[in-house]
């Protein structure tokens, strides 16, 4: 397990490398470089200054070796618009994405998985069709439109929730919330739910389809021969054995949110770093813009990593040494 | 090809789904002749039309079937040159997306060796990456318009063509009949066109149905971000995002729409791929 | 004579397919007395499985019960509803399956598994339960069976998690167990020890087995009595020593042929000749006379039952008379 774990570490920081590399190289070696570190109105002095201070005389190479320093210490620059330094900026937009992302997650998880399930076990029925035209349509159906419907339905012509913005947050770690309150959720609600609907799809094709892949094994067959319940089977045995694809796709859904909430974020002026990419692109705020790729790259390999670990976990035969458990 | 035919007309919502594409695409590409306006000769608007509900009879003399945007323009005929502006960039990047796609898995399964692995580690790599962040870097490093848009597309999408087309390929070069052709002094070329080609076309087309659709929804939500076409190549996603501020006030139609013709769009093309991907997946032919 | 615990008259199991009907089991009867041991012997599509999967109404669909009856214990199980059918499953009829491998869940312990048999039938708390499965798995010879409980499948031999399958079987006191080839997919001297217990289990508990195989060694070592069953239907009946010792019917004789242990040393086995019929194109008379030696034209129209002081045939020409 040990060996495992240290193997993906390495693989995990290769494709790091590999990514930095490809940031640096295309905003770095491609473009002028010094565009991205300072200002365009900045005085030919300043400029100059800067060509040395961050050593753009120097080899490719170094240079490379030189912008990997300044990410692992967590140097971005200074962003144009806002006039802060880029990490405190995105680190500050952050909470707000992640809160969305796993939001959106959850309930297409939690809505998507019995759905899914219930669909795999009675493939025939009427509401198991229904079932699959609403996963087809979430598929389908570009994020954006389904949130101008939710803001038209829900905000407009029900005036039930509120169309935009995250409203009031609650301290909590030195980290704003909205789900701690009624007034918070009313805010997240839309959007979650927005941002939920592909992961819903996702959730009820890949439950159904392994449910219905499992409900023919032998193993079910047994369970049935045992006298357990279809209701017993279904919650014990098939939830168990399909949650393996299922965690791995909740980990890589999840960071496939992160970019997916640039949409949603910017139809329900959500203050997360989605809505900040966006309009660091508008305004050319290329600090924000290399901060921003290389935190998702981060992010992805993170997860990708906790993904194949908690598979170890759940998987009692990918579970090496230690047997005696 | 008479029996895949019927096969297809077996299933009653896959051959409406059909008829739609059909009726869209075709009147897209006649949009000069059966829109009531030029949406886009700017002699043709008047702001005194602007926003007015759908049925409206405007200054021109004849009713506004589907309303007028905020510039007085006829919404019927901006959804139909929308259309063929979506389509086409969907077809174009599509097109490429394939090409390039079908080259780099047919090149991965032929070549072998580190060619293989180093095309496939990065498709694989692409694939676990959102189609959506990538197209949206490009577009912000390359800047709008039209070929800039279509290389953003097809940079998100050639990946699920390679990968397709590299299974496909690498299936069959395990084949007994292609190593014999291997065996013999042929050229690779030769094989790869008379025998690796025809088997991997197949799914390739199956996928590119799906991804003509995904390239669609893509663009249109690139457009709606305002970060797709300039604002002279109105595509159906800027329609909506132009009608977006009037939503609240409760002019709908503006947006809704041509969001209906994007939806309508899209998922019949999903619903003929879906039908086209039973109809020639083996697991399911019993 | 007791009354019999199980009796299956005419049972007739279809499969419903595209292609037409299947009929997998098509007239079979036979009856059981508790604590029997029944051997039901067949190559594979003879139906046997289908014969027992319909004893625990375990068809799967497009497959039912086309008709027929099953009374067990007094009860007709042929239309019961499927609360009852269930409750019935586990509690006084059990089943074990061919490969351990792919019936116990690899994600779940053993103890969780037995668990939950035993809970499918009455509450019973998760100490007890523990228990009662560490004290079964004792007696189907698992050693410290109860720190084994936490184990996951994977964690045993071949031959222990068939020991954990027939545990779960017996775990709720079941008066007939049907055991599907459950010794096939293991070692040869394996077998012979899972056999051995098997019975020894069976003789203890009163529980009547029905065995299915397609070895007429294995089951002539275990069962009392033997039904040779071809194309769904049963072809020939009777105790297992006097099948064995003169079989009436050629299908039998060809099993029995085809066995090493019949075989004289240096000489080839001989293989019954053909391939069973399509379950969907029957021939209309003997589905065996396409394949049999001694076949004639009379073969062509449905064969008679021949009897013979407790032993049965389906045949135009059993072999105690005159070809």
């Amino acid at each position: 397990m040990l060996g495992y774990v240290i193997q993906r570490l390495l693989q995990s920081v290769l494709v790091m490398l590999a990514m930095s590399a490809l940031v640096f190289a295309g905003v770095y070696a491609i473009g002028n470089p010094i565009d991205v570190l300072i200002s365009p109105d900045a005085t030919q002095d300043i400029r100059e200054d800067a060509i040395r201070r961050y050593g753009l005389d120097l080899p490719l190479w170094r240079q490379y070796v030189a912008f990997l320093g300044r990410l692992l210490s967590g140097d971005f620059g200074q962003s144009f618009v806002f006039g802060m330094p880029v990490i405190d900026l995105i680190l500050s937009r952050l909470p707000a994405t992640l809160e969305l992302a796993l939001a959106a997650v959850l309930i297409g998880t939690i809505a998507g998985v019995p759905l899914g399930i219930y669909a795999g076990y009675r493939p025939d029925s009427p509401l198991s069709r229904g079932i699959m035209a609403v996963s087809v349509l979430g598929f389908s159906v570009p994020t954006f439109w389904v949130g101008l419907i939710l803001i038209l339905t829900f905000a407009v012509n029900l005036d039930w929730l509120p169309a935009g913005n995250r409203g009031p947050t609650v301290e909590v770690l030195g980290i704003g919330w909205s789900f701690l309150t009624l007034e918070g959720l009313s805010f997240l609600a839309l959007p979650a739910l927005n941002l939920s609907l592909f992961k819903l799809a996702m959730m009820i094709r890949l439950s159904r389809a392994g449910t219905r892949e499992v409900m023919l094994t032998d193993t079910v067959k047994f369970a049935r021969a045992a006298g357990l319940s279809d209701a017993t089977i279904l919650r014990r045995h098939v939830l168990r054995l399909i949650s393996i694809p299922i965690v791995t796709v909740f980990g890589l859904e999840l960071a496939s949110t992160l970019a997916f909430a640039v949409v949603t974020e910017t139809i329900f002026s959500w203050p997360g770093v989605g809505k900040l990419i966006i309009d660091s692109i508008t305004t050319l705020d290329r600090p924000v813009m290399v901060a921003y790729l290389v935190l998702v790259a981060f992010l992805f390999v993170t997860i990708n990593l906790v993904v194949d670990l908690s598979y170890a976990l759940l998987d009692p035969r990918l579970r090496r040494g230690g047997a005696s458990a | 090809m008479r029996a895949f035919w019927r096969e297809y007309a077996e299933n009653r919502v896959a051959l409406a789904a059909l008829a739609v594409v059909v009726l869209i695409v075709g009147a897209a590409l006649l949009a000069p002749w059966v829109a009531p306006q030029d949406p886009y000769d700017l002699a043709n608007l008047d702001l005194m039309d602007a926003r007015r509900p759908p049925g409206f009879v405007g200054s021109s003399g004849y009713a506004h079937l589907l309303g007028t945007d905020a510039q007085g323009r006829d919404l019927l005929s901006a959804i139909l040159y929308g259309l063929r502006i979506s389509l086409q960039m969907g077809l174009a990047a599509g097109t490429v997306a394939l090409t390039v796609g079908a080259l780099l898995g047919i090149v991965a399964a032929q070549a072998g060796g580190w060619v293989e692995t180093a095309i496939m580690r990065v498709v694989d790599l692409q694939l676990s990456f959102p189609a959506i962040l990538l197209a949206l870097v490009l577009v912000a490093v390359l800047g709008q318009g039209k070929t800039q848009l279509v290389i953003a597309l097809v940079a998100a999408q050639y990946a699920y063509f390679a990968r397709t087309a590299y299974g496909a390929a690498s299936a069959e070069r395990r084949k007994d009949y292609v190593e014999a052709a291997a065996a013999t002094p042929l050229s690779t070329l030769h094989i790869v066109l008379r025998h690796v080609l025809p088997n991997v076309l197949p799914p390739l087309i199956v996928v590119a149905t799906v991804q003509v659709a995904n390239a669609i929804s893509l663009e249109a939500t690139l457009s709606f971000l305002g970060l797709g076409l300039p604002p002279t190549e109105p595509s159906l996603g800027m329609l909506i995002a132009n009608g977006f501020q009037y939503m609240m006030s409760g002019r709908t139609w503006i947006s809704v729409y041509p969001g209906i013709a994007l939806i309508v769009l899209i998922v019949a093309i999903n619903l003929v791929g879906d039908q086209l991907r039973d109809q020639t997946n083996p697991r399911l032919r019993r | 004579m007791t009354a019999p615990l199980l009796e299956v008259t005419d049972l007739r199991t279809h499969f419903f397919t595209r292609a037409g009907v299947a009929k997998a089991v098509d007239g079979v009867s036979f009856s059981l007395a508790p604590g029997e041991i029944l051997g039901l012997v067949g190559e594979s599509g003879s139906g046997k499985t289908v014969t027992g999967f319909s004893l625990l109404g375990l068809v799967d669909p497009p497959g039912r019960i086309a008709g027929g009856s099953i009374r067990f214990d007094g009860r007709e199980l042929v239309g019961l509803p499927a609360e009852e059918m269930r409750a019935l499953r586990g509690q006084r009829i059990a089943m074990v399956f061919q490969d351990p491998q792919a019936t116990l869940n690899p994600v779940l312990t053993i103890g969780t598994q037995m668990t939950l048999a035993l809970q499918a039938h009455g509450r019973v708390s998760g100490r007890a339960a523990a228990e009662r499965a560490g004290a079964m798995l004792t007696r189907v010879g698992i050693p410290e069976a109860a720190s084994r409980l936490s184990n996951y499948p994977h964690e045993f031999s071949g031959g222990m998690r068939q020991r954990v399958a027939i545990a779960m079987a017996l775990l709720n006191g079941p008066d007939l167990i049907v055991a599907d080839e459950p010794t096939t997919a293991l070692d040869v001297s394996i077998q012979a020890q899972i056999l051995a217990e098997m019975k020894t289990l069976a003789k203890e508990s009163g529980t009547a087995l029905v065995w299915i195989s397609h070895d007429l060694a294995t089951v002539s070592s275990l069962a009392d009595r033997v039904l040779v069953m071809y194309a769904g239907r049963i072809v020939e009946s009777g105790p297992v020593g006097e099948v064995l010792r003169a079989p009436l019917h050629p299908y039998t004789r060809g099993l029995l042929d085809s066995l090493p242990a019949m075989a004289e040393p240096g000489q080839r086995l001989r293989q019954i000749q053909g391939a069973a019929p399509s379950l969907l194109a029957l021939p209309p008379g003997c589905p065996f006379a396409p394949r049999c030696a001694r076949a004639s034209d009379i073969c062509a129209t449905p064969p008679p039952a021949v009897e013979r002081a407790g032993r049965l045939a389906l045949c135009h020409h059993p072999l105690d008379a005159a070809a």
